[in-house]
């Protein structure tokens, strides 16, 4: 009976575990093929869906498609802006919400909540007849895109930095007022250095929702043509497999920074 | 002390203008467009008459893709909550010090276009892919079955896409779980099953909750798996909505198509909320 019963929990042990392997296969399966593609010789074949021969011309001559590079600069550049605003304001938001008491808490809290349940059609169509009804609509660009996403990326910011800033231990700040340090100084020597990881982590995340937003960015882009827009736009005709190698370059990037930071943390278990 | 108290509504107020100006107002301008007049456009300009046969209208033409949505992106979060459960699961107790890297692993996918990777999706799904040859050599599939362009395809997409969502809030609510209350399970005779059961399945309900509602609602507006995997009688209703402001035009329509999918959805949450019996989540 034991012996049957350990081998039982021996194959559930690892069976969870197994099962868990193969999830993560599913969620990265697509992202190798990204990867594979960005390799393919598609130039004597209009069949994009198959993998012809490989090459390395789609990474030496990445800016072939017309417009994609643009469109990826733009795209990083609406992402940078974005991130900075939606950082700044997510962050006191946290602040005010953690650290200080006010009237409208709550009804403030759920303002945040609301943005990160709402579909992004309903969002996106929201917007666009804000702007329609103001008489904007000839000017759907930039900047309404701008609006937009710092608009959906600040509940993410205010999320993750009141999460960090909760879990501060606050006998900490404490114990640098007894040592009169100032106000201030325990904010910027003490309190500032041990949100900054959380505040990293939300500007990260930032980036890459705003990089990444189709169904807002094209309700309100006017125009304007970011890169999701662009592969929307490519995949109804044929998609250039450059547009791989950008993904590919996009998650290389991405995995350095996370994994960096990850090794960082781990040498300073102190600042974690 | 009075301007120390100030400082909270100083912090504030920057964001909570800019989401009452971009997020609540909207909302409002949306149910005004819902309320047009259906024979204005976007030359003439239109005008709020009150109209609320825009929403019969509405459910009259949309009835089908609007069911739709509802019933993909349902199954969607029933499977993403299986497999987000076990992979959560397998991370928060069985990963070991694989713990934080698989971690990483889960967040990666949400750093490379989300677009780009579901076209890898169509290559994967394709006729004469490897799924597919497999899936038709073992008969599961006919001679000229296919994948692309069938429910089947559009929902592993919302799963695939919608997967990370589901998984964090699960992860996070089984990493607080004390070990050794399923350890006492295990001492007073439960079986690992009924321990799960009873006590770890239980206590991960806010990880549940909230893992199904950040999965579902995104899903059920989306409209970009039904267009590329899908054919149109895959269409969802964001589909529709997109189609009616880019295409057509019909302010009036798009809008009372949005408040309905917005006012379905609200209800949706309220009632799986209560039955959940986790309304502090809110």
């Amino acid at each position: 009976m034991n012996g049957v019963q350990r081998l039982g929990r021996w194959i559930g042990d690892h069976l969870v575990l197994f099962g868990g392997l193969l999830v993560v296969a599913y969620m990265f399966t697509p992202i190798a093929v990204v990867m594979l593609m960005s390799f393919n010789d598609n130039s004597r074949s209009r069949n994009i869906y198959a993998f012809r021969g490989f090459t390395l011309d789609n990474w030496t001559n990445v800016c072939g498609p017309n417009g994609m590079c643009e469109a990826v600069a733009r795209s990083v550049g609406i992402g940078l802006a974005a991130t900075i605003a939606a950082t700044i304001l997510g962050t006191l938001a946290a602040f005010a919400l953690v650290r200080h008491s006010f009237v409208g808490r709550s009804a403030m809290n759920t303002l945040i909540f609301l943005p990160m349940a709402s579909p992004e059609i309903v969002m996106g169509s929201s917007l666009l007849a804000l702007f329609v009804a103001t008489g904007n609509s000839g000017r759907l660009g930039l900047v309404t895109i701008f609006i937009a996403h710092v608009m959906f990326c600040l509940s993410f910011v205010v999320v993750t930095v009141k999460a960090r800033l909760a879990g501060l231990d606050r006998n900490l700040e404490q114990a640098a007022m007894d040592l009169y340090a100032s106000e201030a100084v325990t904010f910027w020597k003490v309190t500032f250095p041990l949100v900054l990881p959380g505040i990293a982590a939300a500007a990260l995340l930032s980036f890459s929702l705003s990089f990444d937003d189709f169904i807002i960015t094209n309700l309100n882009a006017g125009q304007t043509v970011t890169f999701p827009m662009f592969v929307w736009g490519v995949a109804q005709r044929g998609v250039p497999m450059q547009v791989n190698v950008i993904g590919t370059i996009m998650f290389l990037i991405s995995l350095l920074i996370v994994v960096g930071n990850m090794l960082a943390t781990r040498r300073k278990p102190a600042a974690a | 002390m009075t301007g120390r108290k100030l400082t909270g509504y100083w912090l504030i107020l920057p964001a909570a203008l800019w989401l009452g100006l971009f997020f609540a107002i909207p909302f409002y301008s949306l149910l005004a467009n819902s309320l047009y007049d259906p024979e204005g456009s976007v030359l003439t300009g239109y005008h709020v008459s009150y109209r609320f046969a825009n929403f019969a209208d509405a459910i009259r033409d949309s009835g089908p893709e609007l069911w739709r949505s509802l019933w993909y992106a349902g199954l969607a979060t029933a499977i993403c909550l299986v497999l987000g459960y076990v992979l959560a699961y397998a991370i928060a107790f069985k990963a070991g010090k694989w713990r934080n890297l698989m971690l990483v692993l889960v967040i990666a996918p949400f750093f490379t276009s989300f677009l780009v990777r579901t076209l890898s999706w169509k290559l994967i799904l394709a006729d004469d892919g490897f799924i597919v040859d497999t899936l038709r050599f073992v008969h599961i599939l006919g001679e000229d079955g296919r994948l692309l362009a069938t429910p089947v395809a559009v929902i592993a997409g919302l799963v695939y896409n919608f997967l990370p969502f589901m998984v964090l809030p699960l992860y996070a609510s089984l990493e607080k779980i004390d070990g050794r209350l399923v350890e006492a399970a295990g001492d007073l005779y439960a079986s690992p099953l009924r321990g799960f059961l009873k006590v770890t399945l239980p206590l991960s309900m806010p990880g549940v909750v909230a893992g199904t509602l950040l999965t579902f609602i995104p899903a059920a507006g989306d409209y970009i798996n039904a267009q590329l995997l899908g054919s149109p009688n895959q269409r969802m209703v964001g589909n529709v909505i997109q189609d009616l402001y880019t295409d057509t035009g019909d302010f009036a329509a798009a809008g009372a198509l949005s408040v309905t999918l917005m006012v379905i959805i609200v209800a949706a949450v309220l009632v799986y909320i209560r039955r959940a019996g986790t309304e502090e989540l809110l």
